[in-house]
């Protein structure tokens, strides 16, 4: 029925930007000094009540919403992209040790080489998350059977604990770095430097356009390589333009916010269920916006808990994301017989 | 792979009285001798080191008491629980990641990558960040947290009966769940807790005393046993459960026995050296190479083991002169070119999953 689908669509479309913009609102109000909601509304409409309040909305919860928007997005996108490109139901930036990639290049960068502002080192994250994500793909590979979900989330973990123990070693060298490090590898929106919001947006808005072009070859590839290469897709050229939103977008956001886990998981099962719902079924014309929607939703949702379960200090999203995130992965894998997505 | 030449070759035998069969693997004897040999002479030369210099000879003969008095105590009081502790951690993650490696039919499958560690770590932490360690010591933490999360692990994967694949899957899982708790706390202590904490995660065998040595020891003296006498049956799981059940072996209770029999030795050995990193899943395929068998052999895995936590904590100490660095770096820099190398050998790799 094409009407109930499109209305479906529209129900969807509404409930998700609702969502977003009521999840925003709460995150700029609430935390160690709430602030009412209307008066939120009104500083936002540029009469604030006072300018105690007007300044803690501006200069840090505003920043912080709009951060975890935005890596939240650019988490989801990376997550469902990494699900179509390697059809593994069990891919996500942090279990395939792309964040993990990342990040070690940036603690190499930071602790060692001495790089201090955000363009000195995104560019090393870039090259981690490259890196980490071609090894673990050909440690994944090895064997008679290819890259099944379980070789390639094992070849991520085994990446991801080389890393973590270089990572030690430089940190436990440097009393400072440990200091900033512990806090950063947790995964935090928190006491974020706003202006390194501006400078990961280039990366992030070039990595969404690569990410978001690759939808229709995305949708050729789910019906099998050989399908695809026959509907004149050229395999090769969609794999590197993936590969390069992947890294853009998980590079930029670790650089900032830290390694998330989970999140590039759950999220784009969450918009196949939807998307199932409302009739669209698995395009990636949709999946692909739906995830980067929806990842916002619970990075911030689990930001605001962060903040609200134990006050005054905070738990940090990351930790959370991977307590809601934990269960559901080990849910789909008892639940399904893991075949490709 | 080349043929081996005719000397190293397999040979089946059989006597008529008393009446025996098998077959003689004298590579595999070979290699087990070569290894064991060289980590004993890497034992003894990590005794040698130290702020009071003692001659090789000396060594050996402090060891069995006789010698000078001053170089019987630093050698037997001061050096020899540490390079105890290596010993046994490196035998106990060798034979430990060989049985995962054989159960689950896949070379990356060892216990650090399905989170035991990763839960040992997490309490070990928590209690150090927490201050609350309930009386026990944080080795016995340790040991506690391997323990529960490996019941977690298998409560969580069975299913009618627990497979190989779905203990991985869900021991990741849990893994990625349990670094993230010790994140959050390491974030949440101050400094100086952190930087213990953190220590600890890397694996260390400075200032190891002989009340670790002792209950590693016993561990290993039950364990190893049970361990290495269901060999047989694990050689049959290597095949698939419906084969192995078609040959007689007793799938579900058999694997159940290994995982315990794998999760103590992992366990003792995280709670005496805290969780060296890649000693569990590189040196049973070293053996495995070594020996040219089809499945990582237990034993040989588990001098791999210790040859190299003992190479290691020598170049740890070595390397650079004036600081101790803990073990663990050294075996998380050997765990890279290991990686490399199962990459390069596709063919010989296992199909697991």
């Amino acid at each position: 029925m094409a009407s109930g689908r499109r209305l479906r669509t529209t129900v969807l479309v509404t409930l998700v930007v609702a969502l977003l913009v009521l999840l925003s609102l709460l995150s700029v109000a609430l935390g160690a000094l709430s602030v009412p909601l209307d008066q939120v509304v009104r500083s936002v409409l540029g009469h604030p009540p006072s300018r105690l309040i007007d300044n803690v909305i501006w200069s840090v919860r505003v920043p912080r919403t709009l951060l975890g928007l935005t890596t939240g997005a650019a988490l989801g996108l990376s997550g469902a992209l990494m699900q179509a490109l390697t059809r593994n139901p069990l891919a996500d930036p942090g279990i395939l040790g792309v964040s993990a990639g990342a990040s070690f290049a940036i603690v190499l960068a930071v602790g060692v080489l001495g790089a201090t502002s955000l363009y000195g080192y995104v560019w090393f994250a870039f090259g981690g998350a490259l890196v980490a994500s071609v090894v673990v793909f050909f440690l994944g590979r090895l064997g008679r059977s290819g890259a099944t979900p379980v070789k390639l989330a094992l070849a991520g973990v085994a990446v991801t604990s080389l890393l973590q123990s270089f990572t030690s070693a430089i940190v436990l060298t440097d009393q400072d770095a440990l200091d900033r490090y512990r806090f950063w590898s947790a995964g935090t929106l928190a006491d974020q430097d706003s202006g390194d919001l501006v400078r990961i947006l280039p990366f992030l808005a070039v990595g969404a356009v690569l990410a978001l072009s690759c939808a229709p070859a995305l949708n050729s590839m789910a019906l099998g390589d050989d399908v695809a290469a026959s509907l004149g897709r050229r395999l090769g050229l969609v794999r590197l333009q993936g590969v390069t939103a992947v890294v853009l977008l998980t590079g930029a956001s670790v650089a900032v916010i830290g390694p998330v886990v989970f999140l590039g998981l759950v999220v784009p099962h969450i918009a196949r269920v939807l998307a199932q719902w409302v009739g669209i079924g698995p395009d990636y014309r949709w999946l692909l916006p739906l995830s980067a929607a929806l990842a916002p939703v619970l990075l911030l949702s689990a930001d605001i808990l962060g903040r609200m379960v134990d006050r005054p200090t905070e738990i940090q999203a990351g930790v959370l994301v991977a307590f809601l995130g934990g269960p559901f992965f080990i849910v789909l894998v008892r639940r399904r017989k893991l075949a490709e997505v | 792979m080349s043929a081996p030449p005719a000397a190293l070759s397999n040979r089946p035998f059989r006597l008529t009285f008393p009446p025996v069969s098998g077959v003689l693997r004298p590579r595999l004897l070979l290699t087990g001798v070569g290894v064991a040999v060289g980590a004993f002479l890497l034992f003894c030369w990590g005794l040698t080191i130290g702020d009071y210099p003692v001659a090789f000879t000396d060594v050996i003969r402090a060891l069995w008491g006789s010698g000078d008095a001053g170089t019987v105590i630093v050698v037997q009081d001061l050096r020899l629980p540490r390079a105890l502790v290596g010993l046994l951690v490196g035998v106990a993650f060798g034979v430990s990641g060989a049985v995962f490696q054989t159960m689950t039919r896949n070379p990356l499958a060892s216990p650090d990558m399905i989170g035991l560690t990763e839960g040992a770590g997490t309490a070990v932490v928590a209690a150090v960040v927490l201050g609350w360690t309930g009386g026990l010591g944080l080795s016995t933490l340790g040991l506690l947290g391997a323990l529960a999360t490996a019941l977690l692990v298998y409560a969580l994967a069975w299913k009618g009966g627990a497979t190989g694949y779905r203990i991985i899957l869900v021991g990741i899982g849990v893994s990625w769940i349990c670094s993230s708790a010790t994140n959050f706390l390491v974030a949440r202590g101050n400094r100086f807790e952190a930087e213990a904490a953190l220590g600890w995660l890397v694996g260390n065998l400075n200032g190891r005393t002989w009340s670790q040595v002792d209950s590693l020891a016993i561990a290993l003296a039950v364990l190893l046993p049970v361990t290495l006498g269901m060999g047989r049956w694990m050689r049959t799981l290597m095949l698939g459960d419906d084969v192995a059940a078609g040959l007689g072996t007793p799938v579900q209770p058999v694997r159940l026995a290994l995982l315990l029999a794998g999760v103590g030795l992992v366990a003792f050995g995280t709670a005496a050296a805290g969780p060296v990193a890649f000693v569990a899943l590189a040196c049973p395929q070293i053996a495995q190479r070594l020996a040219g068998t089809s499945s990582p052999p237990p034993l040989v895995s588990g001098l791999t083991g210790a040859f190299v936590v003992l190479g290691s904590d020598l170049l740890a100490r070595e390397a650079i002169p004036g600081t101790e660095l803990p073990v663990g770096i050294v075996t998380g820099a050997l765990g890279a070119p290991v990686l490399l190398w199962l990459l390069i050998r596709v063919n010989r790799a296992g199909s697991g999953g």
